[in-house]
């Protein structure tokens, strides 16, 4: 009954048991299978003008189920676009962030004295450059693409997931099970990845539930300033900046990319939120 | 009439799970004696204590009557005022839960005199430094300035004492008082509270799981198991001879320094039960050496002759004093 | 002469950084002595000092700050943290709190296998889980409690799993630190007649760390008085407890409850408030003993053998040689 997968089977039962998390997940799940697949099942491909149907509202042109957009394309298929985008971006942009955090956070705290120093020095003065300026030399440099916006979000992003790990580290290595491994004759490597990362998993989890949502926002921020992703391709996003322009006279251009962003960002959040009380494991 | 009744105090908590921590306890305080709570951990004794004085956390729920000087303490809206104006004194087990870590002691201790006794802050004040000075804290007048952190810990604990025996109490409640101490300076607050309720003519209901923190200072000893009482008797009798086979296993499980070198410590089998774990029949069953086939079936009532009880089919046969 | 184990001059400094002060703690203070192998020594002493701090630092758990550790005759302190790994295997610690000396995620059998990853790396999963399924038995561990996880077992259950991981790589000594403190009265005697059986089928050495006074002399055949991180006394438990020579052993002795239903509370003598933080000339114990003369304030008594073979560090030791009798009202 209780066998190697108990742990996180309780968290999971926990998770379960909480309806508002579950529902996130259960729509966050739906829009990931709608951004892959939608598009594929859809009539209009993203880029294609519909010059018979220029922003025309939801509902009122055949095929197109959201309107269009003031180019004739389907706003349907373009926010699906877009929402691949921004939350493919915003997924890999996370778990990079939780391979370099988690890892540099770990060593750094298990570690201590002059090494953690050291290490956590490169984090702050990582910390004080301002993002934005960096986005934006890198795209100067490397031009705008998704690949450019991933790797700036990237470089930054793991800066507060190492805080928090090494944080946690620290405590976890006066904890009388390390001391145990060490006197069992456990190396660092073996200490740092057998010990302390599972032990510290639920709130990393948990950040990182909470980062997807941020990074989605740091990306259409960048986007909506024309930073970022950058037409035809479509995000969040420049969907939104481009749907500001019309607000008055076409509001729809603006609401179907917002709602999308919106709810994505609260599903996220209420994820987030649940696992955090599934994993404490002052609850046992 | 005792001067702390305690009929039928039954204490729940809720949860994922109903848990029972505190059965249908009846034990009474007559004034200026001690009594003794014994048990281990899930014994219910700590809740049992929160429970009388309205501490109890946000999800437990006490039921039943605990009458202090005929006054009902359950149900009270403000405990802690209740405690404070009537009469009791608490010491937690933990010095630091008694004493605020951020005002100076001889703040804490006069703002206590002040408001039982009803004397002038001078008053209150010259009161703390005698206070500090009967619990053997020389230098009292140093540390009436002093903050609790500047205290090593068995001075810590004493200068709580001394906190709640400034209001000058009928009745001290307290929780292990002596357990995150030292045994040198265990014997001196012991020695202390004994002294001291004689000369204050102070009630105690002590609650330990040390049965050597027991001996000589309690006038009658109440055994806890699982969430009961099974045993209740005077000390002197219950320590000569105690009637349940569990009171008799812990007695012996406490090694002295008189046996032989080498000598095997005797044990009761198995673990205590966790709070809120279904035993049917008698609860202390499963680890018990002289348990019978009626044990598991029937659970034992309480049965009392006078203030003393016992809860067991068979009760060890007691020697004659 | 040289046994199992031997420290000589033992230093441990913490420094603590707390607000605006700098202060320097010495929790071990020059401590030498030597344990034999096969030997059972009992290192008793109060909180604060430094018997656990001890116990570490001959793990190399924490660091020396002066001394030197000796095993077999090598010396260990100051071999590189790579050299001493292969030593790990000898040296073992069970420790104090249960509950925490095991990983949350990680089952019972697992820990204790766990060791055998680092010594015998080439051993496949299935065979460490059978070694360490065989000795949980042997600490009479419930079959059914291996594949279950820390926070589903007792304590008592829980230090059992702690010796059988301390034992799985057959170890020459074992640093009992404090063992039975964080366990139940009815469990504890469990455990530390777990603790002497195997130690008896296993010829191992052991260095028993408490504050129980009790326990410590039941188990151990010589016995350590530890305060304010020096030894104070050491002597066979035999003469210890009828004849203490130190104060502070009178003192320990004293203080042990008596259980009996005819017991008056014995009165000790009174310990004078003590400054940790003053640095103390002469004897730690002065400003509590009742035994003190001007001496002891100026200068710090050794750890002197006497012809007996037993060691105190008193000045007045000499005085009593049959030992200080019980305090009296």
């Amino acid at each position: 009954m209780n066998g190697r997968g108990g742990l996180w089977r309780d968290a999971l039962l926990r998770l379960a048991a909480n309806r508002v998390a579950c529902a996130s997940l259960a729509i966050l799940m739906l829009m990931i299978v709608a951004a892959i697949v939608g598009p594929l099942l859809l009539d209009y491909r993203q880029d294609e003008i519909d010059w018979a149907h220029m922003a025309v509202p939801p509902l009122t042109a055949e095929g197109h189920w959201l309107g269009t957009d003031r180019l004739g394309r389907d706003l349907l298929v373009r926010t699906l676009h877009g929402l691949r985008v921004s939350m493919g971006i915003a997924m890999l942009a996370t778990l990079v962030s939780l391979a370099i955090g988690v890892s540099w956070g770990a060593v750094a705290g298990y570690l201590r004295g002059r090494t953690d120093a050291l290490m956590m020095r490169v984090v702050d003065v990582l910390y004080a450059l301002p993002q934005v300026f960096f986005v934006i030399i890198l795209t100067v440099v490397f031009g705008r693409s998704p690949a450019t916006l991933l790797v700036a979000i990237g470089a930054f992003g793991w800066l507060t997931m190492a805080r928090i790990v090494r944080g946690q580290a620290l405590a976890l290595r006066e904890r009388e099970f390390v001391e145990a491994a060490i006197v069992g004759g456990a190396g660092t490597a073996r200490i740092v990845t057998r010990h302390i990362i599972p032990n510290l998993l639920g709130p990393v989890i948990v950040y990182a539930t909470l980062t997807v949502p941020q990074v989605i926002l740091v990306e259409s921020f960048l986007s909506f300033l024309g930073i970022g992703i950058q037409e035809p391709l479509a995000s969040l996003g420049n969907l939104i900046a481009d749907g500001a322009v019309e607000m008055e006279t076409a509001s729809w251009m603006l609401l179907v990319p917002a709602s999308c962003l919106v709810l994505v960002v609260f599903c996220f959040n209420f994820l987030g939120d649940g696992l955090r009380d599934a994993l404490d494991p002052r609850d046992h | 009439m005792a001067l702390l009744e305690i009929r039928d105090l039954t204490v729940d908590f809720d949860g994922p799970r109903r848990i029972r921590a505190v059965d249908h306890v009846d034990l009474s305080v007559e004034r200026e004696s001690c009594v003794a709570i014994v048990g281990e951990s899930g014994s219910g004794k700590s809740q049992l204590l929160l429970a009388c004085t309205g501490l109890l956390a946000a999800n437990g729920r006490a039921s039943g009557s605990v009458r202090f000087d005929g006054l009902e303490l359950l149900g009270a809206d403000d405990p802690a005022a209740r405690i404070r104006g009537s009469g009791i004194g608490f010491v937690f087990q933990d010095a630091s839960g008694s004493l605020t870590p951020h005002r100076r002691i001889g703040d804490q201790l006069a703002e206590a005199a002040v408001a039982a006794r009803g004397i002038t802050r001078q008053a209150a004040l010259a009161e703390a430094e005698r206070m500090l000075e009967r619990v053997r804290l020389p230098q009292a007048h140093r540390h009436l300035a002093e903050y609790p952190h500047e205290l090593s810990g068995g001075m810590r604990q004493r200068a709580a004492i001394a906190a709640a025996l400034i209001s000058e109490p009928m009745l001290l409640f307290a929780d292990e008082p002596t357990t995150a101490l030292d045994v040198t300076v265990q014997a001196e607050i012991i020695t202390l509270l004994v002294d001291l309720c004689h000369e204050l003519g102070m009630a105690m209901l002590i609650v330990t799981h040390d049965f050597g923190v027991v001996s000589g200072l309690a006038d009658r000893i109440a055994v806890m198991y699982a969430g009961r009482i099974v045993e209740s008797a005077p000390a002197a009798r219950l320590l000569a001879g105690p009637g349940h086979p569990y009171s008799a296993g812990l007695l012996a499980a406490v090694p002295r320094l008189d046996d032989p070198p080498g000598t095997e410590l005797r044990t009761i089998r198995g673990t205590p039960p966790r709070p809120g774990a279904n035993l049917p029949g008698c609860r202390f069953e499963p680890r018990c050496e002289y348990a019978r086939a009626h044990c598991r079936g029937e659970d034992p009532p309480f049965l009392t002759t006078g203030d003393d009880g016992i809860a067991c089919h068979y009760p060890l046969k007691q020697d004659a004093q | 002469m040289s046994g199992l184990l031997e420290l000589r001059g033992v230093t441990v400094k913490y420094t603590l950084t707390g607000g605006s002060r700098r202060r320097e703690l010495t929790a071990v203070d020059d401590v030498s002595f030597t344990l034999q192998s096969g030997e059972m020594l009992g290192l008793v002493g109060e909180s604060g000092c430094g018997k656990s701090t001890l116990g570490r630092a001959i793990l190399r758990l924490v660091p020396l700050s002066a001394g030197e550790v000796h095993w077999q005759g090598r010396r260990i302190d100051r071999l590189r943290r790579k050299e001493f790994r292969g030593l790990r295997r000898e040296l073992q610690l069970v420790f104090q709190d249960p509950n925490a000396c095991l990983d949350p995620r990680m089952t019972i059998v697992e820990s204790v296998a766990e060791p055998l990853r680092s010594s015998e790396p080439g051993l496949p999963r299935a065979q460490r889980i059978a070694r360490a399924t065989a000795l949980l038995d042997e600490v009479g561990l419930d079959s059914e409690l291996s594949d279950r996880y820390p926070h589903q077992a007792s304590g008592g259950q829980l230090q059992r799993a702690g010796i059988a991981r301390a034992l799985i790589l057959d170890p020459r000594l074992v640093v009992c630190d404090e063992p039975v403190s964080a366990l139940d009265v009815s469990v504890q005697g469990q455990i530390v007649n777990l603790l002497a059986r195997i130690r008896r089928e296993r010829g191992l050495a052991s260095l028993f760390i408490s504050h129980n006074l009790a326990v410590v002399a039941g188990l151990c055949e010589r016995v350590m008085v530890m305060y304010l991180g020096r030894i104070v006394e050491i002597a066979p438990r035999a003469a210890l407890l009828p004849a203490p020579l130190h104060p502070y052993s009178r003192m320990l002795l004293d203080s042990v409850p008596r259980i009996s239903p005819a017991a008056r509370r014995r009165p000790v003598a009174v310990p004078v408030a003590t400054d940790p933080d003053a640095p103390v000339a002469g004897c730690a114990f002065a400003a509590r003993c009742p035994h003190v003369i001007a001496h002891c304030r100026s200068e710090l008594p050794p750890l002197q053998a006497r012809p007996d073979g037993r060691l105190v560090a008193c000045h007045r030791a000499a005085e009593w040689p049959g030992g200080l009798p019980p305090a009296t009202a």
